[in-house]
């Protein structure tokens, strides 16, 4: 149990996946002008990342990995379907929004109205394909500790955009060199936010 | 014809710094040249090829799972290219790690498929999807030159520092270890935009 909250709190700030990874950036910059389109993109990358890892990790285990199908027939423990792991994560993901996408229109039509335009973007966001490959690469062992390792990076995720939503608000009444304006100073916010999050590597857990 | 829709995207619609297209998987590869280098071509072959082979199947494709089937035949690219890395170029693999498989959602690709491939020929699909990952790349070469020229005193794993520069060696140089680390990668993609839009007012936003 302890080792799930080191792993929880660890994921949220340590490995922060905006960043210390520079994961789902493309969208982590396009959508946050304002805090309140942060925040629904937010909540719809943690529900999605806590729901398709686990189901990648299922699959790896017991399909991907080498050997991994020996329960099926002591006949296959010498095959290695792991090349495939890009196409099968990334098959499970997009079909995943666009089933995520019709559920959620059909039942809770408020959550779609507020969430709607960013469940489909969320198919190409990097955070949610790179969670699903870090799960592949480190090796984790149980379907806890992978749940946990999803939840904990989406939320770290949703902090940060909502950060650098609100500080981007604040942002308008600052009188800034015209060839730095928009983009430009956002990146440097976000590097210096950055620096500012790198004071959690001390942290030992 | 052909020769605009190449050079358009080098630095009047560079998909980095003017689109804000393909930022996810490439700053974190921008510690050293190297790596960089094969990151940049990596990507310039999928989205030349994934734009050429999606314009071929354009009339074919239905709208409601187009995303879908673009997945596809970028992965199948992807899978491609890393398995070349792993057999040809190992360490730099190791190095790239999950951003090799990262460029399948790199928006660049999908961004360039939606908006180009999708509604033009193969041959000017291809021709767009190359310069795009050129465009990427110079931007992706410049912030890793720079990352480790200031953050390890190297150029592609040659030292350029003379030695007796460094204050261990008696000198009065030491390397900023800032550059090596992620945030520094940002800042100077921003200091790039400053650059560029000097240069180019009308890019400038309001």
């Amino acid at each position: 149990m302890q080792e799930l909250v080191n792993l929880f709190i660890k994921s949220i700030f340590v490995d922060n996946m905006v960043f210390a990874f520079f994961l789902g950036m493309c969208s982590f910059l396009a959508v946050s002008k304002n805090v309140k389109t942060a925040k629904g993109l937010g909540i719809a990358v943690v529900f999605v990342l806590g729901i398709t890892l686990p189901i990648n990790f299922i699959l790896n285990k017991y399909v991907m990995e080498p050997g991994a199908l020996a329960w099926l027939n002591p006949k296959y423990a010498s095959l290695d379907l792991s090349f495939l792991s890009f196409i099968v994560f990334i098959a499970v993901i997009a079909s995943f929004t666009q089933l995520v996408e019709m559920i959620v229109e059909k039942f809770a039509p408020a959550l779609y109205n507020s969430l709607g335009i960013f469940l489909p973007l969320i198919a190409v966001n990097c955070a949610i394909l790179g969670g699903s490959l870090f799960m592949q690469e480190r090796h984790y062992e149980t379907l806890a500790q992978a749940t946990t390792f999803a939840l904990g990076s989406g939320i770290g995720w949703f902090l940060a955009i909502v950060a650098l939503a609100a500080i981007r608000e604040k942002l308008s009444y600052s009188n800034i060199p015209a060839p730095l304006r928009g983009l430009g100073i956002t990146f440097i916010m976000v590097g210096l936010m950055g620096i500012a999050f790198m004071s959690f590597m001390g942290i030992k857990l | 014809m052909n020769k605009k829709i190449f050079i358009e995207p080098l630095f009047r619609n560079n998909p980095i710094t003017v689109l804000v297209l393909g930022i996810c998987s490439a700053l974190a590869v921008t510690v050293k040249l190297e790596p960089a280098i094969v990151m940049a071509l990596s990507v310039t072959i999928v989205t030349g090829f994934s734009s050429f082979i999606v314009s071929i199947l354009r009339n074919t494709i239905p709208n409601r799972i187009r995303i879908i089937v673009q997945l596809v035949v970028v992965a199948m690219l992807v899978i491609l290219v890393d398995q070349i890395l792993k057999a040809y170029a190992y360490d730099v693999s190791k190095q790239l790690s999950v951003f090799v498989g990262l460029i399948i959602t790199n928006c660049i690709i999908m961004g360039r498929i939606e908006a180009y491939a999708l509604g033009n020929k193969p041959l000017p699909s291809l021709i767009d999807g190359l310069a795009n990952g050129l465009g990427y790349g110079i931007i992706l070469v410049i912030i890793a030159f720079v990352r480790e020229l200031f953050g390890s005193g190297t150029v592609l794993g040659h030292a350029v520092i003379p030695a007796g520069w460094y204050i261990k060696n008696g000198g009065f140089y030491e390397n900023n270890g800032l550059f090596i680390l992620p945030p520094m990668a940002l800042i100077i993609v921003g200091l790039i935009i400053w650059v560029q839009r000097s240069i180019s007012k009308d890019l400038i936003e309001k």
